[in-house]
């Protein structure tokens, strides 16, 4: 999240799209519903399903799953065409005036670049600004010049109009049209609105454009940086954030650094692609910091053993020569390139589309280790569950150790939620029988590796050996040691800036915040953006004040929340280029004469004054928000609406290029979408309010709540095909069958989509074959094995299924 | 808590007896109250701050440890609360979380280190002992096996793809920083969470 969820309070107007905070975010959506009891705010939500979010809403507007591009592209258009937008905000804050090169184009549902025999852009030149002989960005303020970046964006959404949309997306011309004008109500600086949204948007082959375009609507409204604005990812579990920050991600490494690729072979080649020089006059551009985040990284890692002389270490980390994401590893293992294999508290039988692959490739592996609190499919992948999981024992030669952790009230540490705030948790109560930490377990994994390569020698032991482990007890790192390892120390005496005669901070001290990392080798610090939030006052994430002095719910001194306890991302933007509040209403941090005042910490520095023109987006090159993307994008520079993998209808912009073109389809999967004719039914997956992933099925009272498996469908689908509340339906897809009960329901209207009729059903993700809850087909078995162009994230949003009345499972309940 | 809620209750109970009833002539009805009352069943558990163990609101919970009272018996949750001092949920919990004593205690949380050896068709309690060498084992001989020191250009790459990791996303910030350390120090790629999924 941009914002936060308290901040949510301070919108005026609420879109909730691709997402069902009341429902997934209960607790969250209290925050929507302060904002329309004592804001008077409007909520919108737009959804193929009346859900319970929809059920409190002032609008809602039915849409077709994976067509939120096209009805947020109509919407741009809307706001371009009608004067709707905030122009001084667009003028001084985006990249509007930019002048992007000559030879850009986009034709036929192509933009320039592409390969068609590579299937992705392989020439992305063209799609970044004219520069000067200096190496900046050539700007026309008047916006006059036909190649600024909002006038390509002018005439790439023109297509997208509100008849469009209906045909694409199925939303009455009607409904979308006030969905346009109650957001054009925000476009001024006086009021704001906030987007919230999960995996409604990102588990789409365009899921990354879906967020981008809502991004942009920000920008054009002039919503980023201000209070009750922003773009917010509701996110799922409850460290999904700060493990990502911690970058348990194939090609990063914490703090949003980058791994090295197999062409960066040296660290000054590594470098010479991070220089991040400004691209505007005057413009701090912060990743010019970059050198010093990544060799505190390093000292962090790897200690004494990372030195100038060997460049940090860089070789002791792995260099990539292509994404290793969970798509591709599940390919890897079908394909029998993989022997071994951890699941650490991830159940990946049940998380990675088309369970028929994944069971094959645990299947083909030589061992897998299940690190997890509870019983799991993935455990149990070998076991036969009758039709549920029809496996053989005898024929799986996967030797499976399942490992148990503690969890939940049985050990300590702090975890990071989806508005970034670090709140620590206290342990109650030991684990049951002999479960063990997560800590635990990776440091007994590391320390017989380690004395293993110590003994024996063996492929590179030179990582493994050298890597920091000083801890009290090297087998049982305490939390707080780690957290004061992430937030990094002085490993020398580091002199001041304003007078090198004196110590700033002593050697062994912990890092006030990044400001003073070095690139030198004297400071560690394994993740830039938590730094601070262990220092020589403390554990911050511990902070339990809950005070909130300028009631616009900053909670300054709660927890910690990265960067440097910003609680509201961008909030310069909350300013006009003068630095002065764009509205009473919307005060949030100004300039005062000398310094950026406010509640919250400025996102600036503190005492750049306006007049130096420096930009509020200082992690971009060019200090502005991007209309124009640049080369950030892999599937294009604009949004531009494809069709799902599973495609209902030919693209009506482009009948030729349907699907997103710059999409990653594995050889094995050539065969694995479905069609129209076949599977003429439009399915999407959702969560319930009373369970939890894959958990709480384990949990007697939410398995009592929502006991099993079932298939909501509309009304005049269930007619044509015969079905009642509570029959059994066979849903099947390219990929596989499953069975499950009818729930008949009037949350789910047919729709009109290029002048066809279109049947939208969905299916819980909830249930599987261990559980407290009924056996039931996992619903993956459903779903298409390919992800997003840009992060590969699994389409389970939209998908082609055709349903039938059917007879009852063979076989009927049973627990673990 | 500097008063406990039973402290309060007679406080409060005295309160009663010299205001409203007190003035309608029931003198010593709020005593009555308070000595009716039976000790409040979280007086003896131990209160401790926690967040919500499910999605990524991270709602403050309280959760209550108590023993049974018998010699050397270790403290269980008995109760979990909404924390209502915490600003982002204010105390409030959804079903999920409301429910998330059952998480705690459910019959399917695994109690023992388990291994299945190939081709057989259940799991059989081991020590831990035995499952981590073996794993180190079985780990250490397919990265010596697998390990790709260059690639085909001659490049130090320093990878090994024939083993992943999937990394848990409710796991701390503490946890997942060391399994990152521990991971990536192996030359492990096909490191991924929840994250994209």
């Amino acid at each position: 999240m941009t914002n936060s969820w308290n901040d949510i309070k301070n919108a005026d107007v609420v879109l909730i799209m691709g997402g069902n905070a009341a429902e997934a975010h209960p607790c969250g959506f209290k925050w929507v519903t302060e904002a329309k009891a004592n804001n008077g705010a409007k909520l919108i939500v737009v959804d193929p399903r009346f859900t319970r979010s929809a059920a409190v809403s002032d609008l809602y507007a039915p849409i077709r799953p994976g067509t939120d591009i096209a009805f947020l592209s109509g919407v741009m258009r809307y706001l371009l065409g009608n004067g709707k937008i905030h122009q001084e905000y667009v003028k001084a804050f985006t990249n509007a005036s930019y002048i992007v090169r000559e030879g850009f184009k986009f034709e036929d549902g192509l933009f320039a670049g592409y390969d068609a025999s590579k299937k992705s852009y392989a020439d992305r030149s063209t799609w970044d600004y004219e520069f000067d002989d200096q190496g900046m960005a050539k700007v026309d303020e008047t916006l006059r010049h036909p190649r600024c970046a909002i006038n390509l964006l002018k005439a790439h959404v023109e297509r997208y109009t509100p008849e469009m949309v209906e045909r694409i997306c199925g939303t009455p011309k009607d409904k979308f049209l006030k969905v346009c004008e109650l957001m054009a109500t925000t476009a001024n600086g006086e009021r704001s609105m906030t987007s919230l949204y999960a995996l409604g948007w990102t588990q789409h082959t365009t899921g990354a454009q879906n967020i981008r375009s809502m991004a942009m609507i920000q920008l054009l409204l002039g919503n980023m940086g201000i209070p009750g604005g922003g773009v917010n990812a509701l996110r799922g579990h409850s460290n999904v954030q700060g493990i990502t920050d911690f970058a348990l991600l194939s090609t990063s490494t914490p703090g949003y650094l980058v791994l090295p690729t197999e062409k960066e072979t040296t660290f000054a080649d590594y470098m010479k692609s991070r220089a991040f020089k400004p691209i505007r006059p005057g413009q701090t551009s912060f990743w010019q910091n970059y050198r010093k985040f990544f060799v505190s990284q390093q000292k962090s890692l790897f200690g004494a053993a990372a030195t100038k002389a060997n460049d940090w270490a860089y070789d002791y980390l792995p260099k990539f020569d292509t994404a290793y994401d969970v798509l591709k590893m599940v390919d890897m293992m079908a394909g029998g390139q993989m022997n071994g294999l951890f699941c650490q508290g991830l159940n990946i039988l049940m998380a990675a589309p088309n369970k028929a692959k994944v069971h094959s490739g645990l299947s083909k592996l030589k061992w897998l280790v299940v690190i997890d609190p509870l019983e799991t499919e993935t455990a149990r992948f070998w076991e036969n569950h009758g039709e549920f999981n029809n496996a053989d024992p005898k024929a799986i030669q996967t030797e499976v150790f399942q490992l148990p952790t503690t969890a939940y009230a049985e050990d300590e540490g702090s975890f990071t939620n989806s508005s970034r705030v670090i709140q620590w948790h206290w342990k109650a109560v030991d684990g049951p029988g002999q479960s063990r930490s997560d800590i635990q377990i990776i440091a007994d994994l590391h320390s017989r590796l380690r004395a293993l390569y110590a003994k024996e020698g063996g492929a590179f032991p030179d990582a493994i050996v050298n890597t920091t482990w000083n801890y009290a007890k090297p087998a049982h790192p305490e939390p707080v040691e780690l957290l004061k390892e992430i937030n990094g120390y002085a490993l020398e005496d580091l002199p001041d800036p304003a007078d090198p005669t004196k110590v700033m901070l002593k050697a062994g001290k912990l890092l006030p915040g990044f400001a003073v990392m070095r690139d030198d080798g004297k400071t560690s610090g394994a993740c830039w953006i938590y730094t601070g939030v262990y220092t020589e006052a403390g554990n911050m994430a511990m902070r339990r004040d809950a005070s909130d002095p300028t009631g616009l719910g900053i909670h300054p001194n709660w927890g910690f929340s990265w960067p440097a306890n910003r609680r509201l991302l961008y909030n310069r933007a909350s300013a006009d280029p003068a630095g002065k509040a764009w509205s009473e209403r919307k005060k949030y941090i100004t300039w005062n004469g000398s310094r950026w005042v406010g509640g919250d910490v400025p996102d600036y520095a503190p005492t750049m004054a306006p007049d130096k023109s420096v930009g509020p987006f200082i992690m971009n090159q060019e200090g502005t928000a991007r209309l124009f993307a640049r080369t950030a994008m892999p599937d294009g520079p604009f949004p531009e609406h494809y069709e799902p993998m599973d495609a209902f209808i030919a693209n009506p912009l482009h009948p030729k290029v349907t699907t997103n073109p710059a999409v990653r389809v594995f050889a094995a999967d050539a065969k694995s979408f479905g069609t129209p004719d076949k599977f003429p039914i439009v399915a999407t997956s959702y969560r319930l309010a009373e369970h939890f992933h894959y958990w709480t099925k384990n949990v007697h009272d939410n398995a009592v709540l929502q006991p099993e498996m079932f298939v909501e469908m509309g009304e005049r689908l269930a007619k044509a095909k015969g079905i009642q509340n509570g029959d059994w339906v066979e849903v099947s897809s390219q990929r596989g069958k499953i069975k499950a009960k009818a729930s008949v329901s009037k949350r789910f209207r047919p729709i009109m989509v290029d002048g066809k009729p279109c049947d939208v059903i969905g299916l819980p993700i909830h249930y599987g074959f261990i559980g407290l809850t009924r056996k039931s087909y996992p619903l993956n078995t459903l779903t298409p094995p390919v992800g997003d162009a840009s992060v590969n994230t699994p389409e389970y949003k939209a998908f082609l299924v055709d349903v039938k009345k059917t007879t009852p499972p063979a076989s009927q309940p049973a627990t673990v | 808590m500097a008063v406990t809620r039973r402290q309060f209750m007679k406080v409060s109970a005295a309160g009663l007896a010299a205001s409203s009833v007190g003035a309608l002539g029931f003198i010593g009805a709020g005593e009555g109250l308070a000595a009716g009352v039976r000790p409040f069943r979280l007086e003896k558990a131990t209160e401790t701050r926690n967040t919500c163990p499910y999605c990524a609101v991270a709602c403050g919970v309280l959760v209550y440890s108590a023993t049974d009272g018998t010699k050397d018996a270790k403290p269980k949750l008995i109760h979990v609360e909404g924390d209502s001092d915490n600003p982002i949920n204010r105390g409030t919990l959804c079903p999920r979380g409301a429910a998330s004593l059952g998480f705690a205690h459910s019959p399917n949380r695994l109690q023992y280190p388990m291994h299945r050896k190939p081709g057989t068709d259940k799991f059989e309690r081991v020590t831990w002992d035995f499952a981590m060498e073996r794993i180190a084992k079985l780990a250490k001989e397919d990265r010596d096996k697998n390990f790709v020191a260059k690639n085909r250009d001659g490049v130090t790459v320093n990878r090994w793809l024939t083993t992943g990791f999937f990394a848990g996303s409710s796991c701390s910030n503490e946890a997942g920083y060391l399994t990152y350390k521990a991971i990536r120090s192996t030359g492990i790629l096909a490191l991924e969470d929840q994250a994209r999924i």
